[in-house]
């Protein structure tokens, strides 16, 4: 049981007090930012597979033909063969419309009006995803239908220019995970201080309890129930801190509807993870409290 | 009862404090431990309320060997054993019934039940008008006799006190010893760390224990070999 039942008349044997000073606070903000690297980890991670899985067997075809007519005509051609084929899931050819207006993001005219962005030759760009996980096979395939549509024509996969992006994410997801075993480490620790604190404050009324007969488990439980309720007190408050950042981080989020940052959210998982850290933290102190009250008990006859 | 055999105790690499002492306690008997300061006579009674075990010898209570039993088994004989402590050791957040209470509670008895024996004996050592007073706003006779009180409570088999009635007047004294020879009359052996010459008179057919720089007086080996069990 994470805080063990003590008869009232056992819970006055410690003064009404509470035994471990500062100790709630300390764990109240190691449990925020536990929480908080929590959920960057979850969210980081969740965006990390989101980029991973959606450019891993993605492809653009880029044909740079010179004359504008041929250069569509084998775009057109190209994304008719390649919808055929059985290893490709999908093809389209990406509009010059379409082209223009993410140019458009970077050259001041998003609605495509500009006259030095219609003035540019543009290529003409073929978005192909690939059937299944044979990623090496089919690019070879794919190189064999480009050179037969689109003779010059690049093939560019996301992986090459996405990838490192989705690397660096899913690192930052493994240092947020690092973060959170430190911090539940931390605050270990930090209950282990506090049990033995405890210990040495109240040594007389537990020496004087063993010599009239308590056993080490009816000790462990006095000490351990309070300890589990003062750090409870601490997970409480950091959890309902985290939670409101949290809320106030995401309804900011929610703004933002597109590039990389659209694709990190905590999902149900994530916030289902969350939930259960702090139950997890409490559990965790009062399995720490009572192992470091049951070996210092050892020593004493 | 109790039988202490070639016992001998040492803190630490020091010299032993106690040395060779070898002793049979008989059940239902009233004992007077005395000698001068220093002699052993607390390192005595801690080993005999089970706060120390011996550095070497046999201790057996109650038929077994304490020497070499495991320490999840002591609670178990601790609840046998009332102490009364020179400094009282009253637990200073409770209040006087608390302190009383304890050994009840511990032991798991339940509210109800104990809650007639406590005031009886609340009672008896005066202090029924003082029972929710802290030990800190209690004088020393009064705090000596909540000790006094929760080391009978539950009725121990063997009773240690070390200097119980040195802080109580002549006549509060006379009544705690009475208490125990009550409590001997019906079986709980005693044992009794004392300097008063006075107190040591008044019991009769009490047996005397004299420690001397960490020996045990015994000329003509009857706390060795009591009557009963010679040969």
């Amino acid at each position: 049981m994470i805080i063990p039942r003590v008869p009232i008349q056992h819970r006055r044997l410690l003064p009404d007090r509470r035994l471990s000073g500062p100790t709630p606070w300390v764990i109240a903000i190691l449990m925020m930012l536990t929480l908080l690297a929590a959920a960057a980890g979850v969210g980081l991670a969740r965006s990390a597979n989101a980029i991973g899985s959606a450019i891993a067997g993605r492809v653009t075809v880029q044909i740079v033909t010179p004359n504008p007519v041929t250069r569509a005509e084998q775009a057109a051609a190209l994304r008719r063969a390649a919808a055929a084929q059985p290893f490709v899931l999908s093809a389209r050819a990406v509009d010059r419309e379409e082209l223009q207006a993410t140019l458009g993001q970077w050259f001041g005219s998003a609605d495509g009006d500009d006259p030095v962005l219609n003035s540019l030759p543009l290529p003409a760009l073929v978005d192909i995803d690939f059937v299944g996980e044979n990623r090496s096979r089919h690019m070879e395939q794919l190189r064999a239908l480009v050179a037969a549509e689109a003779p010059g024509a690049r093939i560019i996969p996301h992986a090459e220019w996405l990838g490192p992006v989705a690397q660096l994410i899913a690192s930052l997801a493994w240092i947020a995970g690092g973060l959170v075993l430190l911090m539940t480490l931390a605050s270990a620790a930090v209950v282990i201080m506090t049990a033995r604190a405890a210990l040495g404050t109240h040594f007389a009324t537990i020496e004087m309890l063993h010599l009239i007969g308590a056993t080490d488990r009816q000790i462990t439980r006095l000490f351990q129930r309070r300890i589990a309720i003062d750090t409870g007190y601490g997970i409480a408050l950091g959890s309902v801190v985290a939670a409101a950042i949290l809320l106030l981080i995401g309804w900011q989020w929610a703004g933002i509807t597109s590039g990389l940052a659209a694709t990190a959210s905590l999902g149900p998982t994530g916030w289902a993870l969350l939930l259960a850290l702090p139950l997890l933290a409490i559990a965790l102190a009062a399995l720490t409290a009572r192992q470091t009250l049951l070996a210092a008990l050892k020593k004493i006859l | 009862m109790v039988e202490f055999d070639g016992v001998g105790l040492r803190y630490g690499p020091d010299a032993e404090v106690l040395c060779d002492i070898s002793f049979n306690l008989q059940p239902g008997s009233f004992y007077f431990l005395t000698g001068p300061s220093g002699a052993g006579k607390t390192s005595l009674l801690k080993m005999l309320y089970l706060a120390q075990r011996p550095s070497r010898g046999i201790v057996r209570l109650f038929g077994e060997d304490l020497v070499n039993m495991p320490r999840q088994r002591l609670p178990g004989f601790r609840r046998r054993i009332g102490v009364v402590f020179q400094d009282f050791r009253l637990i200073p957040h409770l209040s006087a019934r608390d302190n009383i209470a304890l050994p009840l509670r511990i032991a798991g008895v339940s509210e109800e039940d104990l809650s007639g024996p406590v005031g009886e004996m609340l009672s008896w050592i005066g202090l029924g008008d003082r029972a929710d007073a802290r030990p800190a706003t209690l004088s020393g006779g009064e705090q000596q006799r909540v000790a006094i009180a929760r080391a009978v409570i539950a009725r121990p088999q063997l009773l240690v006190a070390d200097e119980p009635t040195g802080n109580v007047d002549p006549e509060m004294a006379m009544r705690l010893l009475g208490l125990f020879e009550a409590l001997n009359r019906l079986g709980t052996t005693v044992v009794v760390a004392t300097h008063d010459i006075h107190l040591i008179s008044r019991i009769e057919n009490a047996q005397m224990m004299r420690l001397e720089k960490g020996r045990l007086a015994d000329p003509t080996g009857a706390l060795r070999y009591p009557p009963a069990n010679r040969a």
